[in-house]
């Protein structure tokens, strides 16, 4: 593999849509939950040991070569709010047009065919490293930031929060991200033996009520 | 009535098991063939107005303490209709024993048979370590309807530490797998703004029903820190966070209102 294939696949500038989603900090920031850069910490270390660390064990498991369709229903199962759903098919739709695009392969192609409207989002990117030949553990990096990279860019936004301030709530969270990058990886290893039941199920309760609530608004700036 | 002990481990924690299994007879009526507790997991059977059978789960003494495996497990034979409730709030206790204490809960609802699972609330008090473990498994037609509450600390104090992970099955396929850690050893951002909030009553309401499967619910919110969402399968789950218990109940109460026809 080439190491910069990743900061490619990494890169906030990656055609897949994710701008547009805000991870929760939306229904966070109107619910006077996030008011400042250290609420805003607060809020993506939440994330990232939460929906952040399933999402990156999904697309480990979906990097070694697990069955994504079955990766699929274990992410339904483990996104119990169906606005969360929609938004993850959403991206993964989007996702598969851009890893087409970019790493095409027979997975990624299979995958299409079988879920027209997207499969969840952290499958679709473990299979799109897995076609640009990166590894499980450079997949588990991409969706564990992904996790906080996308609350912070939209904090910036809906605060006019310092860009500096939101840039260094990420570098600080460098040492939580390597270990949800390290658990996630590890729980990944164990699903060709265990099965999906071995992925965490971690959960986040005002993410999923906030993410109903959200759905529901009228006008918003960000579609999650 | 004598109820056993419960079996002593060598680290001083207690293992014991309660066994509850209600099966319809030939009028439709359920009976429980299978009643049984031991040590601090009583179990006494409630008089029936209907053709449910009704059992209540009651605290025989202090648990789960540290190092503590408590199992529960409730059956609904073919048919049979099982309610199932609790006397007391269960307390999470610190131990003699340093291990963590362990709550297991194993619940089967066989085909086209209904169980609700309600019981008083989990509270988890300053010192405490407690993991606990929910699965339901139904078949074909069997409904489900499941509450859980966690409450985070006796009046006024910090919670002990606590992860409690909830999957519902149905006829083999992952309805619902939901992990929650918080406490002292939960991983960060556990009681920050995406997740608690400073929130101290979190609550889970599952309905698990056939017709759910076509007729899926609208999602609804139960006012600011409550959602009503429908699960991807023949379910929906009401999530909930409250600043207390009573308030937590309220809100779960009206959500059965709405679901539970």
């Amino acid at each position: 593999m080439n190491r910069a294939t990743l900061l490619v696949l990494a890169d906030g500038r990656f055609p897949a849509g994710g701008h547009a989603h805000s991870g929760g900090a939306e229904a966070a920031v109107a619910a006077g939950r996030i008011k400042d850069a250290a609420d805003l910490a607060e809020f993506c270390r939440g994330r990232l040991h939460t929906s952040g660390l399933v999402a990156a064990a999904l697309a480990a498991a979906a990097a070694v070569g697990v069955d994504p369709l079955e990766l699929d229903e274990a992410a339904d199962a483990r996104t119990p709010s169906a606005a969360l759903r929609t938004a993850a098919r959403k991206l993964g739709r989007q996702m598969m047009r851009a890893a087409r695009a970019t790493w095409p392969s027979a997975e990624l192609d299979a995958l299409a065919s079988v879920r027209p409207k997207g499969a969840h989002q952290p499958v679709v990117l473990g299979l799109a490293a897995r076609s640009a030949g990166l590894g499980p553990e450079d997949a588990v990096y991409v969706a564990a930031y992904e996790s906080v990279s996308g609350p912070a860019t939209a904090v910036v936004r809906l605060l006019s929060l310092d860009p500096f301030d939101a840039t260094a709530v990420l570098a600080r969270l460098a040492p939580d991200l390597d270990r949800v990058a390290a658990d996630a990886a590890e729980c990944a290893r164990r699903v060709p033996i265990e099965g999906v039941d071995a992925l965490p199920a971690s959960s986040a309760p005002l993410l999923d009520i906030g993410a109903e609530a959200h759905a529901a608004w009228a006008v918003r700036l960000f579609a999650s | 009535m004598s109820v056993p002990a419960g079996q002593a481990q060598a680290d001083g924690g207690l293992r014991a098991t309660a066994r509850i299994r209600a099966e319809a007879d030939a009028r439709g009526t359920s009976r429980l063939p299978v009643l049984d507790g031991e040590g601090p997991l009583a179990v006494r059977r409630i008089r029936s107005a209907g053709r449910e059978a009704r059992v209540a789960l009651v605290g025989a003494m202090s648990a789960p303490l540290g190092g503590d495996r408590l199992t529960v497990s409730a059956e609904a034979g073919p048919g049979a209709r099982l309610d199932v409730t609790s006397t007391a709030a269960t307390i999470a206790l610190p131990g003699q024993s340093k291990r963590p204490a362990h709550y297991d809960v194993r619940l089967s609802v066989e085909e086209g048979a209904e169980l609700r699972w309600l019981p008083e609330q989990l509270i988890s008090a300053n010192g405490s370590e407690l993991r606990v473990t929910t699965r339901a498994e139904l078949a074909s037609g069997a409904r489900l309807l499941l509450r859980e509450e966690q409450v985070l600390g006796r009046a006024g104090e910090e919670p002990g530490g606590l992860t409690s992970r909830l999957t519902v099955r149905c006829e083999g396929r992952v309805l619902l797998d939901q992990e929650l850690a918080c406490g002292p050893g939960a991983p960060g951002g556990w009681d920050g703004p995406a997740a608690l909030a400073g929130h101290r009553a979190i609550g889970q309401l599952v309905v698990v029903r056939p017709d759910l499967a076509h007729a899926p619910v609208q999602p609804q919110m139960l006012g600011e820190l409550a959602a009503l969402t429908p699960l991807a399968g023949p379910g929906l789950l009401v999530t909930a966070v409250a600043s207390d218990a009573l308030r937590l109940r309220r809100v779960l109460d009206e959500a059965v209102r709405r679901v539970v026809p």
